[in-house]
């Protein structure tokens, strides 16, 4: 059956946001061809037969009276091998090609698929002819990257008796690989598949998380860990950290899968990106980091009303993967700036603004896409699992976290990351706000911790954080008094704060050696630091001074565990360590 | 009859800063409007908003003198353009393009749409060259690369202007002589303070590598909407087809943003925080994302804008959007000010993105990371203590401590203050860095490489004793 297709007139322009008459039977966000140079758009209102749609590409110089035409689909990605180390802009346009087709520059109305329609893959079928197969079921293979092995999959909302499948082979991505009798009839299979962004690919059954998504990062894994399938939002002000912390989450998660989108950013921090995690190794398999990972850049500059598509973009090839069985993390850097596209759209809809401009749903739009996160059991015959961990930046006006996007974020995710302009100020980085940030998968994980790292995790992580909570206080008084008011075994107690603040918190993300931290070492940094912690609370009772302690060696050697090297951190710390206890033993012996 | 020879005099309403008009067809967005008042006076225009049979348009020259009666309108057929040429060197034009010095008009050899394209982020390339600005705080502490924006965040009254025509004045590659050029984009400031810096290029002989764009305090406002998209259209053309190091200095983002502003209330939308437009953000971002460099390219674009924060408030939405986006902040302080330390900036909240990859090892020096890490946080620890001596006096300060606050004076006098015409090299700066050091006790330095303690600290302690 053959449809009519719906083609209408442009009868106003208003920036990223036209109108266009003679379009009555186009649906709700339904994609659009606007003006002779066939740009790209999304139906947002429908009102009689007057149409509202938000442009993806730049309206500059576009008329009223030009031509729209409905394409009659929802905006959808491409899925299928060749998305890993790509490097997209909102709506899954490959930078690569436009700027093969147009320079430098982007320019509009580049017209291209997202994935290559030429190259040829090595297929492997992994199941026969006359298997039952259901959404999901894995029909095949391909090594799409030296570590990723991409699973071709029966769409997920298909089921049905295979009939027959290819032999192992070269295929490009649109030749039938298999066909599939459903109760509609045969179906052709080909190893590319489309899905809307705005739908959430469907799963069996979502589980509680409760294996750390292990990242490198000292503040995080030990202090305020993110779980597999998590959520978590990084609030901050400008130059906090945020991006940073984010490209550092995307090299080191031990995800198999990484999505970054940067969405309403700079356009040098995808630069960055693309430049530099094609040179960088994965901690765990050894392979470049690029070979796992997708890109997503709407920058600042880029047309507003694709922000959104980004995200939902990216949050769709992320639950690809995770339908595959991979653990997949997302970062996207800023869902401000998500808000504010919202925000402006909405504008100039005229909607009724709610708090501070934005649209009276802001809240429920981030909170559909934070619940797209999740460790599931997924479709398919078989029960198997995967994930899809979330982490978004927060771009607070004047860095104040009461403003809508942050509380609204809050509101929904599961960790959260305060950052602090007073620490970054001073070059505290990561910037994390101890005193301010929570995570609620600790207990969750605490048994992976303890089971699979070191005993006793959660004790020494909260005496940790008690003792920093503990100097909070004391600094309080000190700044009445004086530290020199204070009793000894008080001041003690600063100076192990101290050490866990500037040798355990900090970690510089551009040390060759720090900037990522395994598990292990972690564990027993802080236990070091716990036992001088131990130590000098039992010198001080036995009137060893405080300013004999401060200047024992060990305090230096403490203070540069983090840049000793992950291979043979083990060795050097047990000296460390003996060199710490004989100190504060010789100490104590002096006194007597 | 195309459009281009139409004259509508079918204005039917003019308001604030914006007229409609309506009757005509067939007008794109952001189509360019030739407007004649009803005494003959000559404006140009741009379409906001374009409906299948009225416009609204704004006019960048003001609104005062329209009528509904007589005033006609020409839609041009093209969005706004700006003819390039390499004679646009060593000349000076106004709000709308024009030449305003006494030579004769330009012939364009190519014209652009002043709104350009966003740069491809495949097609960038990631400054890191380092640039000598010759002021310590800038060099060694939030060094600036070419093809960075890195604006200078600044309070009314404060010595900005100086600063901004230092930088232009002293900033260098080592090492290479390559064409460079100036555009300088001027919105809304005054005379005097526009005359500080055209002496400054003529003194150094810069003044024939330099277009400028000028739009002064008493110009129309609403030129300064389309003012610096002029200028970055003319510093792509010198950078990317001319392969020129190019430096815009743009001064004063807050009266572009106030012009952005007036237009927003003129057409009654939504405001955002304070009254500016909620699209402020992605408005700023097409300005300064034009900064940078090209793959393959020979050519680059720095930026350094100049704002004035309102009320020296850096939460104000002008200077937090433009962090939001640029690669980090100069910000200058009254307090520093008023104790008579030139340079007055503020060095805490100040930051260069680019910094990381742009130092070190064949860039600037090995020990540089480091010893810029010791300095702001022992700068930082300094600060602490003076606001508690301010309580409980230096009396209650242990030893260790007393050498820190010490140290925050000695960083101040010695490290942030310099002379307006004082150009020191990266050595200089960091040597600088080690002799307030050495007034620490080297257990303390724990930001710094040991193995750079050992080689650099005993330098400076030897000149000492
Ligand atoms: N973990 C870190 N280690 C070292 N430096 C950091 C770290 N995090 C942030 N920084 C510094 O702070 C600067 C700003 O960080 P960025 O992530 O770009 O901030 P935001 O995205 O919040 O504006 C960086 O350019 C870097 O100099
Ligand atoms: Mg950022």
């Amino acid at each position: 059956m053959s449809k009519k297709i719906l083609k209408g007139k442009i009868v106003r322009i208003s920036g990223p946001v036209i109108e266009a008459n003679s379009m009555r039977g186009a649906k709700m966000y339904d994609v659009v061809r606007v003006g002779d140079e066939n740009l790209i758009g999304e139906i947002i209102r429908l009102n009689e037969d007057v149409v509202t749609i938000q442009v993806y590409e730049d309206t500059n110089g576009l008329k009223p009276g030009e031509k729209v035409v409905s394409t009659d689909m929802p905006l959808s990605v491409e899925l299928g091998p060749g998305l890993l180390t790509n490097i997209y802009d909102g709506i899954q346009r490959p930078l690569p090609t436009i700027y093969d087709e147009t320079g430098d520059f982007i320019e509009r109305g580049v017209e291209t698929n997202a994935i290559d329609r030429k190259k040829k893959w090595h297929f492997k079928p992994t199941i026969k002819a006359g298997d039952k197969v259901k959404g999901c079921d894995i029909l095949g293979e391909v090594q799409e990257t030296s570590i990723i092995l991409h699973k071709i999959m029966v769409p997920p909302d298909i089921e049905g008796t295979l009939l027959s499948i290819e032999k192992e082979g070269k295929f490009t991505v649109e030749d039938d690989i298999a066909i599939i009798k459903t109760d509609q009839g045969n179906l052709k299979l080909q190893m590319l598949q489309k899905w809307p962004v705005r739908k959430a690919r469907p799963v069996k059954e979502k589980y509680d998380p409760s294996i750390p998504l292990i990242t490198g990062q000292r503040v995080i894994d030990t202090f305020f860990p993110v779980a597999k399938g998590g959520t978590a939002a990084i609030p901050g002000g400008f130059g906090t950290g945020k991006t940073v912390m984010l490209h550092q989450l995307a090299k080191w998660s031990d995800a198999q899968v990484v999505i970054y989108v940067g969405c309403g950013e700079r356009g040098n921090e995808m630069t960055d990106v693309l430049k530099e995690f094609p040179e960088l190794k994965d901690p765990k398999t050894g392979e470049s980091l690029m070979n796992r990972t997708v890109l997503i850049a709407n920058t600042s500059n880029m047309p507003v009303a694709a922000r959104d598509a980004s995200v939902y973009t990216g949050i769709t090839i992320a639950e690809y993967y995770r339908d595959m069985g991979f653990d997949v993390a997302l970062m996207a850097d800023s869902t401000s700036r998500l808000a504010e596209a919202m925000r402006e759209i909405s504008g100039r809809l005229e909607e009724m603004p709610g708090e501070e401009g934005y649209p009276a749903y802001l809240a429920s739009r981030l909170a559909e896409f934070y619940e797209r996160a999740g460790r599931v059991k997924l479709l398919g015959s078989k029960d198997k699992e995967g994930s899809v961990s979330v982490m978004g930046a927060v771009s607070p006006p004047g860095g104040d976290f009461s403003e809508p996007v942050a509380q609204n974020t809050l509101r929904i995710v599961k960790v959260f990351w305060a950052l602090d302009s007073d620490l970054a100020d001073r070059r505290h980085f990561p910037s994390i706000n101890w005193l301010k940030s929570y995570s609620l998968y600790l207990d969750e994980i605490s048994s992976w911790w303890n089971k699979d790292v070191g005993e006793n995790w959660l004790q020494l992580r909260n005496k940790a954080m008690a003792l920093l909570q503990k100097e909070s206080e004391l600094q309080e008084i000190v700044k009445l008094v004086g530290p020199d008011a204070l009793p000894p075994k008080e001041r003690a107690l600063l100076e192990s704060a101290r050490m866990i603040r500037e040798d355990f918190l900090q970690q510089s993300a551009f040390h060759d050696i720090d900037t990522y931290c395994p598990e292990k070492k972690q564990y027993e940094m802080l236990r070091i630091m716990s036992k001088f912690s131990d130590l000098i609370q039992n010198a001080v009772e036995k009137n060893v001074h405080m300013d004999d302690i401060i200047s024992i060696k060990s305090r230096e050697s403490i203070a540069r565990m983090g840049t000793v090297p992950n291979k043979d951190f083990e060795k050097r710390f047990e000296k460390v360590e003996n060199d710490l206890e004989n100190e504060i033993e010789s100490l104590i012996r002096e006194v007597k | 009859m195309s459009n281009k020879d139409i004259e509508y005099t079918t204005v039917s309403e003019v308001a604030g800063p914006l007229m409609i008009v309506d009757g005509i067809k067939d007008v794109a967005y952001n189509e360019i409007v030739k407007i004649k008042t009803s005494f003959g006076e000559e404006r140009t225009g741009q379409v906001l908003e374009a409906f299948t049979n009225k416009v609204i348009v704004q006019v960048f020259e003001g609104t005062k003198g329209l009528d509904t009666e007589k005033t006609s309108a020409r839609f041009i057929g093209e969005t706004m353009k700006l003819g390039i040429s390499k004679d646009m060197l060593g000349r000076v034009f106004d709000g709308t393009g024009n030449p305003i010095d006494d030579a004769p008009p330009i012939i364009p050899e190519d014209r652009r749409d002043i709104n350009g394209n966003p740069i491809n982020p495949y097609a960038r390339e990631y400054p890191r060259k380092f640039i000598q600005t010759g002021i310590s705080t800038i060099d060694g502490l939030n060094t600036l690369v070419r093809g960075q924006k890195l604006p200078l965040f600044s309070g009314s009254g404060l010595p900005h202007n100086n600063l901004a025509a230092q930088i232009a004045r002293q900033a260098k590659v080592i090492g290479k002589k390559e064409k460079f050029a100036v555009v300088f984009c001027a919105m809304g400031i005054t005379s005097e303070e526009a005359n500080l810096f055209i002496k400054d290029f003529e003194n150094t002989g810069a003044l024939e590598r330099t277009t400028m764009f000028l739009n002064l305090a008493d110009d129309p406002t609403i030129e300064r909407i389309i003012l610096p998209r002029m200028a970055l259209t003319c510093a792509e053309y010198l950078a990317f087809d001319l392969d020129m190091q190019v430096l815009v200095i743009l001064t004063d983002l807050t009266n572009y943003a106030e012009a952005l502003r007036e237009i927003a209330a003129a057409r009654e939308e939504v405001p955002g925080r304070r009254g500016y437009p909620g699209y402020m953000y992605t408005d700023l971002a097409t300005i300064y994302e034009r900064a940078g460099r090209i793959k393959g390219k020979k050519g680059s674009i720095t930026q350094i804008p100049l704002l004035t924060m309102p009320d020296d408030d850096i939460t104000h939405p002008i200077p937090d959007l433009t962090g939001y986006i640029t690669e980090g902040q100069i910000v200058l302080e009254r307090g520093l000010h008023k104790k008579g330390i030139y340079p007055p900036i503020a060095v805490l909240p100040c930051l260069s993105r680019l910094m990381d990859r742009g130092i070190g090892k064949d860039r600037t020096r090995e020990d540089h990371a480091g010893v810029s890490n010791q300095l702001y946080a022992a700068y930082a620890e300094g600060c602490d203590l003076r606001d508690l001596v301010a309580i409980v006096g230096e009396d209650a300060l242990s030893e260790r401590d007393r050498k820190f606050l010490k140290f925050a004076d000695e960083f101040e006098k010695r490290f942030v203050a310099q002379g307006d015409h004082e150009d020191r090299s990266i050595e200089q700066t960091l040597t600088i860095g080690w002799e307030l050091f050495s007034s620490l006790p080297t257990s303390e330095l724990k930001k710094i490489d040991e193995k750079y303690i050992k080689k650099y600290l005993p330098k400076v302690e030897k000149i000492r004793s």
